[in-house]
């Protein structure tokens, strides 16, 4: 990955509390696991933003190389990686998503 | 399209000791669910278990082999 991804990967991740990479958009998700992070952060209230990684191929690369993160979508809170759908998932059904993302929009 | 057994292969070869339940959930071996357990996960956050079964199906997921992973770690009850 060159440095100018990088950097624009730093400067997107750092821009918002909370910020899915993700294919497709809020409105038009174009993948299932995108679809499940957008609904979870619906479901919590939390307000978000996305960046299509179908819009970008460096940026869809640069990503998992980032992350050392293999897939999309990717979530970032206060600019630290929390994981995918997967992750997402289990983290909403323990409670433990709903807790971490108070905390670290309360600071 | 890629071998279920292969994808357990490659998952044992790097965690020997782990205990792997794979279902197939499109029928074409690319949207999988793939279960793990394995000591090795003891002390690693959810983010570190997950990559270490990625970096063991590097080569599958890379060349698309595999296309969408529905990953579940834990630790040996």
């Amino acid at each position: 990955m060159d440095s100018d991804t990088r950097s624009k990967i730093e400067v997107l991740i750092n821009s918002h509390p909370v910020l899915v990479f993700m294919k497709g958009t809020k409105l038009m998700p174009q993948c299932g696991f995108s679809n499940n992070v957008v609904q979870i952060l619906n479901a919590l209230g939390i307000s978000f933003e996305t960046f299509d990684v179908l819009s970008d191929m460096e940026v869809r690369q640069g990503i998992k190389e980032f992350s050392n993160w293999p897939t999309i979508p990717q979530v970032y809170v206060k600019g630290e990686f929390i994981g995918g759908s997967d992750i997402l998932i289990e983290m909403y059904n323990s409670g433990e998503l709903k807790e971490k993302l108070e905390i670290a929009l309360a600071s | 399209m890629a071998h279920l057994s292969n994808v357990v292969a490659s998952i044992k070869k790097a965690l020997p000791d782990a205990e792997v339940k794979i279902e197939d959930l499109s029928g074409a071996g690319d949207h999988l669910q793939v279960n793990v357990i394995s000591s090795s996960f003891k002390g690693l956050t959810r983010i570190q278990q997950h990559q270490l079964v990625y970096g063991a199906l590097q080569k599958e997921l890379a060349n698309e082999a595999i296309h969408a992973l529905a990953l579940n770690t834990s630790i040996p009850s």
